[in-house]
């Protein structure tokens, strides 16, 4: 039985990833590219990870892939933000479909109060 | 007290870590946790204090079992997004104000603005947060403040504040 929701989570995770990957080529500009790489990657990888659990039970290798999801889910949030504030104070704005920019108006202020 | 905090919980994600019982391993174990706490320690939050009381933790696992249950409402809206011919998007950056004034429960609330929906936290500058959002559902503060942070802010108060 458990081996059978582990085959199911493996599967569910590679979709997952894919469906990312896919967001990554299809999404036109970097902001909505992360989207795609924080929400589908990491939810695909924790599920591939959790998939172990059922696979091994609640043994060495289950609790490291639990402890595994944890930082994973830290990184890829801290990492996405890294990303688009970084993007968006180095110059790249958003892309042309964008309906409203809250961030323009403070991020030149911090520009004028540098210089 | 901060220090000692900070210390046992080092010392916990090793134990996990390793998932070993023996007594070597326990001393190289306070080894690396008192080396990591005599560096890092001065770092940790001030208020330990709310670490030992219990209806925190409580609230903690309410929390979380709404976090799961939104990332993986996130998942679906961003793989329905993806998959869509006409490519579903109407981007744009809102900024919303905080309620939240502790430094952590910011962080927090941060993160889980990130893995919920079409949200992602660019920037947070004095009391306002700065999030990228795929789907634009209407321009009125208002409502787009109680759509992105209204879930979760009631609980994280409640866990940190």
């Amino acid at each position: 039985m458990s081996s059978i929701i582990g085959i199911v989570l493996l599967s569910t995770g590679f979709i997952f990833n894919l469906i990312g990957c896919i967001g990554l080529i299809r999404f036109p500009d970097v902001y909505n590219r992360l989207q795609a790489a924080t929400k589908c990657v990491t939810l695909g990888t924790c599920s591939i990870l959790l998939s172990l659990v059922f696979f091994f039970g609640i043994s060495e290798i289950g609790i490291k892939a639990i402890v595994a999801i944890s930082l994973l889910f830290l990184s890829a949030m801290v990492g996405a933000h890294a990303l688009s504030r970084g993007t968006y104070i180095f110059g790249v704005g958003l892309g042309g479909k964008s309906v409203i920019d809250d961030y323009k108006d403070q991020v030149e202020k911090e520009d004028t109060k540098e210089q | 007290m901060k220090y000692l905090t900070y210390f046992l919980i080092i010392f916990l994600f090793w134990l996990v870590l390793t998932f070993e019982l023996s007594t070597a391993n326990l001393i190289v174990g306070c080894a690396a946790a008192f080396v990591a706490t005599l560096f890092f320690g001065k770092y940790f939050v001030n208020n330990v204090k709310k670490f030992y009381q219990p209806h925190r933790y409580f609230w903690l696992l309410v929390y979380l079992f709404i976090f799961i249950w939104e990332c993986i409402k996130a998942n679906l809206d961003v793989a329905y997004r993806v998959l869509h011919p006409a490519l579903l998007i109407k981007p744009g950056i809102v900024k919303v104000k905080l309620d939240i004034t502790s430094k952590f429960g910011r962080v927090i609330l941060a993160n889980s603005i990130t893995m919920t929906p079409g949200t992602i936290t660019v920037d947070i500058i004095d009391d306002y947060i700065y999030i990228h959002w795929i789907y634009v559902h209407s321009t009125d503060p208002e409502i787009y403040s109680r759509k992105i942070s209204g879930r979760f802010e009631k609980y994280i108060k409640r866990i940190f504040e």
